[in-house]
């Protein structure tokens, strides 16, 4: 077997004197998908930031494979949509350049082109950001991130905000992106519509309360530990359907 | 036409026209990145600062250019300090240094006398007294940031728009801030004189808010922001010789009616554009000013 793209011994890390994650062991082995489930505070982006390296834990080891190209795709919340750039000039961004001139050269321009018709908006290459569909902005961004050749893909809640037929849509880009090999680690708080789909979650709340398949994590126990409430979890197709124990008149 | 033509014999007013021209294009490139991120501020509020620099720098007998700038250096480290040491945030913390700075910069020159053509023309700008040095300065400040935003483009464009995935994309984000900052306090420094620090913000500001209203895309607002700015300021250096106001008011003047004439024409559509570029950023872009 590979060696693990990123290694997590016992890691600690918080912001002035209140910790955010403690001993936090995790793996990410290429060609995974995992997603990182919690509520907001549990910790999540603040893991995600030790696994892209821009802050550094207090304690423990962080071990990345040596080379390893990540790219993070933020919440599309986070954005300045009204800022100006097009689709392509977005996408070639985050090309890195040693070269005098500003303007593209062939070769990225080709490279922008294949990404961008790889996730079937090549269509919308001059248009401005402001005027795509949640869907296509989601795109637009992994194809920033896919166009730097990453072996890993960090998302911080993907499908925030965005409505069903937008997550849909992004779930299987993904899950496509995956099976091409591609490591994707993503967070969400959102248990039935995106994290009962993922092949591996974690559940989070400061500490790794739990992690598995989809069926092994999201279970009431682990559920009350994490978000602090009593959910049912109904089982519907083989996957599980989490619902608040008060509208069954549980609790 | 003589009429016209007649002024261009003046050398006094060949040297404005230039000076004028050059720290119109100057401010309107530089304008740009201070806009799209929110730095409006803090180009108002380092413009003020500066001017404490400028009238200690004349009180004391040395280098103008020397003093404003080592005094512009030390607002803007006493803003980051002040801003992550205390509950304060960055825009109070302009705001209590930079007019504290400007105060004592008033202060200085009315003690030392030093009021007069420099005092006024620090303030609101002058087309009397470019000197060589002034056009010297101001061309190399041109031309230094004409060959870093080009040879920088896209390290530049990606740290102002997403300045988090673009530091975890091999941007040094904080390289590019100062560096941002050296240059706007350069732009500032070398107009100071033509434009003046009371009116240097609306130069800044201005054209890159009517190149945003006109265009969506990044390159494209470079070019009309530098081209505007340097044609406002042409014309409002010009129009200063004749109607006698500074030069910084008819320059900032003329920005502002081709603002409100882009503003009639395409309606309140394109202003719906430069939304976000009002947004202060929680920590200032001023921790490492050359």
């Amino acid at each position: 077997m590979s060696r693990p793209l990123i290694d997590l011994n016992h890691v600690s890390f918080g912001y002035g004197g209140a910790p955010v994650l403690k001993d936090i062991d995790l793996t990410v082995n290429a060609a995974q998908f995992t997603g990182i489930v919690g509520p907001s505070g549990s910790g999540k982006t603040s893991l995600l930031k030790v696994l892209l390296g821009t802050v550094t834990p207090h304690h423990g080891q962080v071990v990345r494979r040596e080379g390893i190209a990540v790219s993070y795709v933020p919440q599309l919340e986070t954005v300045n949509w009204d800022f100006p750039v097009t689709v392509s000039e977005c996408v070639l961004m985050s090309r890195a350049s040693r070269r005098l001139m500003p303007w593209a050269t062939r070769e990225e321009k080709s490279d922008v082109a294949a990404v961008l018709d790889r996730l079937g908006i090549s269509d919308l290459a001059d248009r401005h950001i402001r005027a795509l569909s949640g869907g296509q902005q989601q795109r637009m961004f992994i194809a920033r991130a896919l166009v730097r050749k990453p072996e890993l893909l960090l998302m911080d809640e993907p499908t925030s905000g965005v409505d069903v037929g937008t997550r849909h849509e992004v779930l299987h880009l993904l899950d496509d992106l995956n099976r091409e090999g591609l490591a994707i680690v993503l967070t969400t708080h959102d248990l039935n519509g995106m994290a009962s789909h993922l092949p591996h979650l974690v559940a989070l709340q400061q500490r790794i309360i739990a992690s598995g398949p989809p069926r092994d994590v999201i279970v009431p126990n682990v559920l009350e530990q994490v978000f602090g409430a009593r959910l049912e979890v109904l089982q519907h197709l083989g996957m599980p359907v989490v619902v608040d124990a008060h509208s069954l008149g549980v609790a | 036409m003589d009429q016209f033509l007649h002024r261009f014999h003046y050398a006094f007013f060949v040297h404005g026209m230039e000076a004028a021209i050059m720290a119109g294009a100057l401010c309107g490139l530089v304008g740009v990145f201070i806009t799209l991120r929110g730095m409006s501020y803090i180009g108002h509020g380092l413009s003020h600062s500066i001017f404490g620099g400028f009238a200690a720098a004349t009180a004391a007998g040395i280098n103008v250019v020397l003093g404003a700038g080592v005094w512009g250096l030390f607002s803007a480290l006493a803003i980051t300090s002040v801003t992550r040491r205390s509950r304060i945030g960055a825009d109070a913390a302009i705001g209590v240094i930079t007019t504290a700075s400007f105060a004592l910069g008033v202060a200085i020159l009315k003690v030392h006398g030093a009021s007069g053509p420099s005092f006024d023309a620090a303030l609101f700008g002058s087309i009397l007294g470019v000197s060589t040095g002034d056009l010297l300065l101001l061309l190399v400040a041109l031309l230094l940031s004409i060959t870093l935003f080009t040879v920088l483009y896209r390290r530049f464009l990606f740290a102002t728009f997403d300045p988090e995935v673009a530091d975890v994309s091999g941007v040094d984000v904080k390289k590019m801030d100062a560096l941002l900052m050296a240059i706007l306090s350069l732009a500032i420094l070398s107009t100071l004189t033509i434009i003046g620090v009371t009116l240097v913000a609306a130069t800044l500001v201005i054209p890159a808010v009517v190149a945003r209203m006109l265009t969506n895309s990044f390159s494209r607002m470079l070019w009309i922001s530098t081209i505007l700015g340097a044609l406002c300021g042409g014309v409002g250096m010009y129009l200063s010789y004749d109607i006698n106001i500074p030069s910084g008011t008819t320059i900032v003047l003329v920005n502002a009616s081709v603002f409100v004439a882009v503003l009639a024409v395409t309606g309140g559509r394109a202003l719906r554009r430069t939304a976000g570029m009002d947004d202060h950023h929680a920590e200032p872009y001023v921790s490492v000013p050359a």
